[in-house]
């Protein structure tokens, strides 16, 4: 599996990026989000990882999970109609890195991710 | 398989699934399926012929969701609003401050975050990819909430979609969407309503809709 456990949660008010990617196996984050731009709102605690569960594995160690918070801005671009508005959801932590990278850097989860 | 003809459209009859809420803003296009009915069943009496778990434990779970019900959301929001202690631990730590205070055996069940709506900011909540719902308070979640338009739309049109439930918010309210992606459940405090000053518990908590929980309502004027 990409990405280690982190060792200490992240900090509220930290900025990350989600992940790129598109995994053929089970994952929980959303494809909307993938490759925006968010902030930490706060750490949701430690659970197995849902990738493994899904495939009858203990899913250890467990991963670190986030409420992200997302401008609606940021992830719908020009196809905002709407006022401004904001959106969180639930991130693990290996779908998540330090904000601002430049787009050649910024890690693809790959479509392989998760296979046994 | 019999059918039903509703003038523009036939679908399946499937006695006692109510594939359209007729409170729902939206066409739940999300037929039901009969296969996996039978495949449901099928798999069900192979565990239970296996031993792996009882009919009665079945029953019990069934009983157990059930019991959850908008009305002791309702209660627990009522609580909310009269009890700042209360309310404070509620939104510290959602499960310890119900399991003292509602006497709710929340062990077996997922983490619980409790979100308050305010003046400022108003919480809506979904799920995109599923289902996830605080089912161990509200009980089933309403069908809307499972269709494909709600989880689609809600993300990338919030205020239209309250507007086609009848939520209307002051413009200079922020919207934020929560979608619960992973383990973490979402319930909401409505805002207290205007003009229910001395209110009791009990009165106040008629006022508190299951939509007023999930964020696309407020809560009924008094």
């Amino acid at each position: 599996m990409s990405g280690a456990p982190s060792p200490a949660p992240l900090a509220a008010g930290t900025a990350v990026q989600v992940r790129t990617g598109a995994p053929l196996t089970h994952c929980r984050t959303p494809q909307y989000l993938r490759g925006k731009r968010g902030v930490v709102l706060r750490a949701l605690g430690r659970y197995p990882n849902p990738e493994e569960l899904a495939y009858h594995r203990p899913g250890m160690p467990p991963l670190t999970l986030y409420q992200v918070e997302f401008d609606a801005a940021e992830v719908w671009g020009e196809r905002l109609h709407e006022a401004p508005y904001r959106i969180t959801a639930d991130i693990f932590e290996h779908w998540l890195e330090p904000a601002g990278l430049p787009a050649a850097a910024a890690h693809d989860m790959g479509a392989s991710h998760g296979r046994a | 398989m019999a059918v039903h003809d509703h003038g523009d459209h036939v679908h399946p009859d499937h006695e006692g699934h109510a594939v359209h809420d007729a409170h729902a803003p939206v066409d739940d296009l999300d037929h039901y399926q009969p296969e996996s009915l039978l495949m449901e069943q099928a798999l069900r009496e192979l565990l239970i012929e296996q031993g792996v778990f009882s009919a009665e434990d079945i029953q019990r779970q069934i009983d157990l969701t059930e019991s959850r019900t908008p009305a002791l959301g309702a209660r627990i929001i009522a609580r909310a609003w009269v009890d700042p202690a209360f309310r404070a631990a509620l939104l510290e730590d959602a499960k310890p401050a119900l399991g003292g205070a509602f006497e709710l055996d929340l062990a077996n069940t997922p983490e619980l975050t409790v979100l308050e709506n305010t003046e400022g900011l108003h919480h809506v909540v979904c799920c995109t990819l599923c289902s996830c719902y605080p089912r161990n308070i509200l009980g089933i979640p309403p069908a809307w909430y499972k269709s494909r338009e709600y989880r689609s739309r809600v993300v990338i049109e919030p205020r239209s979609v309250l507007k086609e439930f009848g939520t209307e918010l002051p413009s200079q309210r922020e919207i934020r969407v929560v979608d619960s992606t992973a383990d973490m459940r979402y319930l909401v405090i409505p805002l207290r309503p205007a003009g229910t000053e001395g209110w009791d518990e009990e009165r106040l908590s008629a006022l508190v809709t299951r939509d007023s929980m999930i964020g696309v309502s407020q809560a009924l004027a008094p």
